[in-house]
């Protein structure tokens, strides 16, 4: 049971994400939601690959004869799955935060409902 | 040679413009002349194979290319009960999306030589990725390289929505676009993960043989089809739409609409491959239905009322997105029942629009973009009188806006009548609806040809001219493919929309060509 904890901080983090999106205006609180919301999904596919006791899957490392051995590996592709998926989020935060700057040198406010409203009455 | 690019074709029309993205600065670090040189080099080579990828398959049936094997065919190496290498397959209905967006690629390469005017070598690096995306979409057999090649798509548009970086509202256009898609590809990779665990594999037709239809995958089917439906712009998650057509450069949005549809591809994909064999799938059908049904109307009331002409014609591109959702969503409905030859033709229907709505609206975002090029004005409240100034250009829109409200000549007329037609055996409202969205597009586009095109010349506009010649070229390329389309709609329909169709409806020939 206590294995099913992560699941648990996956929904519990990627509520936290949504609650940022949806409910906050300031564009590096935006970007920090979704940057939960990432965290959030790699936790979940991370989890998905854990084994109990498992060790890392070196060919070197495995059994000869899998099933007479106590021995067991965690997944290796949830792992690589997030390492791209990291690298995904990491651009994604890049551009968005690069995004703000320049919208920030252009109307010197961070409010992302400020900044359309000033927009639309132009 | 031709046995090399149709066994190497799909991986080439991906690596093609990948490559191209990150060898234009370098070109463009030596001279401007070599490097306009290679950028027309490398898309007429990526279109050449587009082309040739989507005839080998039409001639001889689904392509399949294993990366990382030791022959392009090898997708399950001895020993192995599933494919474990990503897998790139192509099906006609892979093939039919290739064409249409390499036509489109091609088409807005030349408009782009004309219009854009600053940092052109940065604007094709950022295109090519698009282009090379939009390939991996579409060829893609595996659901992780899927989210790869969607996050690729919208890290790369956004930065083409964002390229007038000096006007704040592009900057804001592209920051709600990228968060709706940064959004909606975690939704994906969440569904993706649950699969993952599920059934320990990745490739799409090894999971839809052995899926279960469990619990847990009705709650993967939904995150997958939710966010995919965010992608490609249909309501309610349409908002993005006419901020980011509106204001990405006009090539950019040609472009873009075939990436939405690369979106509308994948959702199709996984509903019929992964999930067509569900027990509630006409519950999904139906749900696709209303989606489509709100999408055509509420994005056509909201294009009456607007008065930036390309905020209209992206509020038109959401109703017409509902068209195409529609056609398919009564096929997935049908697909195992009795009226399954009517949702056939109704899948017929909404694939012929696919390829019909990227052709016109291309060509009417083009005129719309020429139209702001020469007058340097986006609303339509100040443009008027510009036919006499710019022929041609009128009469490029002209065609395209009969497109789009489906009049006979056109090839909107050939996929909006296939719709009613088959529809109206499923549920004659339903045609009906679709015949008075269709109106609505017929007024709200008579009203700009009124306001801009004709009336009286107006003192601001007194010196406009005819936009350069790449860009008339490009606009007339569409306008012919329109024509052509209209005019010879049932060999159209014989040579591609059919095979398209029937790969998508029959899972048999994509599973047998991976396994």
């Amino acid at each position: 049971m206590i294995l099913n904890s992560y699941f648990l901080a996956v929904a519990l983090l990627s509520l936290v994400g949504f609650y940022a999106l949806v409910f906050r205006s300031n564009m590096i609180k935006i970007t920090m939601g979704l940057a939960i919301i990432a965290s959030a999904v790699n936790l979940f596919l991370i989890s998905l690959g854990y084994r109990y006791c498992g060790i890392a899957p070196i060919f070197t490392d495995a059994p000869i004869d899998p099933s007479q051995s106590q021995l067991k590996m965690v997944l290796p592709v949830p792992q690589a799955l997030t390492l791209t998926s990291i690298v995904i989020s990491l651009a994604v935060t890049a551009l968005m935060l690069s995004l703000s700057v320049l919208l920030y040198r252009k109307t010197k406010s961070l409010d992302i409902r400020d900044i359309k409203e000033a927009l639309s009455n132009d | 040679m031709i046995e090399f690019f149709s066994t190497n074709g799909i991986a080439l029309l991906i690596a093609v413009p990948l490559l191209s993205a990150f060898l234009t600065p370098l070109f463009e670090k030596i001279n401007r002349f070599l490097r306009n040189l290679y950028i027309i080099f490398s898309v007429i080579v990526t279109v050449t194979i587009g082309f040739f990828v989507s005839y080998t398959i039409f001639v001889s049936g689904t392509l399949v290319y294993t990366l990382g094997a030791t022959e392009p065919g090898l997708t399950m190496p001895s020993g192995l009960r599933v494919p474990v290498r990503i897998v790139l397959v192509a099906d006609a209905f892979s093939a039919f999306m290739i064409l249409s967006s390499s036509i489109i690629f091609f088409v807005s390469t030349i408009y782009s030589f004309g219009s854009i005017r600053k940092g052109f070598g940065k604007y094709f690096s950022l295109f090519f990725i698009m282009a090379a995306s939009v390939f991996g979409i579409l060829c893609t057999g595996d659901l992780f390289n899927l989210f790869v090649f969607i996050e690729i798509l919208s890290i790369s548009s956004t930065g083409l929505i964002a390229f007038r970086k000096e006007k704040p509202l592009s900057l804001i256009s592209a920051y709600n676009y990228l968060i709706v898609s940064a959004v909606a590809s975690l939704m994906i990779l969440f569904g993706i993960g649950i699969l993952y665990g599920q059934y320990g594999m990745l490739n799409i037709a090894a999971v839809s043989r052995a899926i279960k239809f469990s619990f847990v995958d009705v709650f993967a089917m939904v995150l997958l089809i939710a966010g995919l439906a965010m992608k490609c712009g249909s309501v309610p998650m349409h908002f993005w739409v006419p901020d980011a057509y509106g204001r990405a450069p006009s090539a950019v949005t040609a472009f873009l609409v075939v990436s939405s549809q690369a979106s509308l591809y994948a959702l199709f994909r996984v509903s019929f491959m992964l999930f067509a064999g569900f027990s509630l799938i006409q519950l999904v059908a139906l749900a696709i239905i209303t989606f489509g049904l709100l999408s055509m109307f509420i994005g056509v009331t909201m294009a009456l009322v607007q008065k930036d002409i390309k905020r209209l014609m992206a509020y038109h591109a959401v109703s017409q997105t509902g068209y195409m959702l529609l056609g398919v969503g009564v096929g997935l409905f049908s697909i195992n029942t009795t009226f399954y030859s009517h949702g056939l033709l109704a899948m017929e229907g909404g694939i012929f629009h696919i390829i019909n709505h990227a052709l016109y609206k291309g060509l009417l975002f083009l005129t719309a973009g020429a139209i702001i090029y020469a007058t340097k004005e986006r609303d339509l409240n100040k443009i008027g009188g510009i036919a006499r100034k710019m022929p041609f250009t009128t009469i490029f829109f002209i065609i395209g806006a009969a497109a789009i409200a489906g009049l006979p000549p056109t090839n909107g007329f050939a996929s909006k009548f296939l719709i009613y037609e088959s529809v109206f055996v499923f549920n004659p409202l339903l045609s009906i609806i679709a015949v008075i969205v269709s109106m609505l597009t017929l007024i709200s586009f008579v009203k700009i040809f009124c306001s801009a095109f004709l009336g009286p010349e107006r003192e601001e506009l007194k010196n406009i001219k005819e936009v350069p010649k790449p860009m008339l070229v490009a606009m007339s390329l569409l306008a012919l493919c329109i024509i052509s389309f209209g005019l010879f709609p049932d060999s159209v329909l014989k040579a591609i929309i059919e095979p398209a169709a029937k790969a998508l409806l029959s899972q048999g020939a994509y599973l047998e060509a991976v396994f």
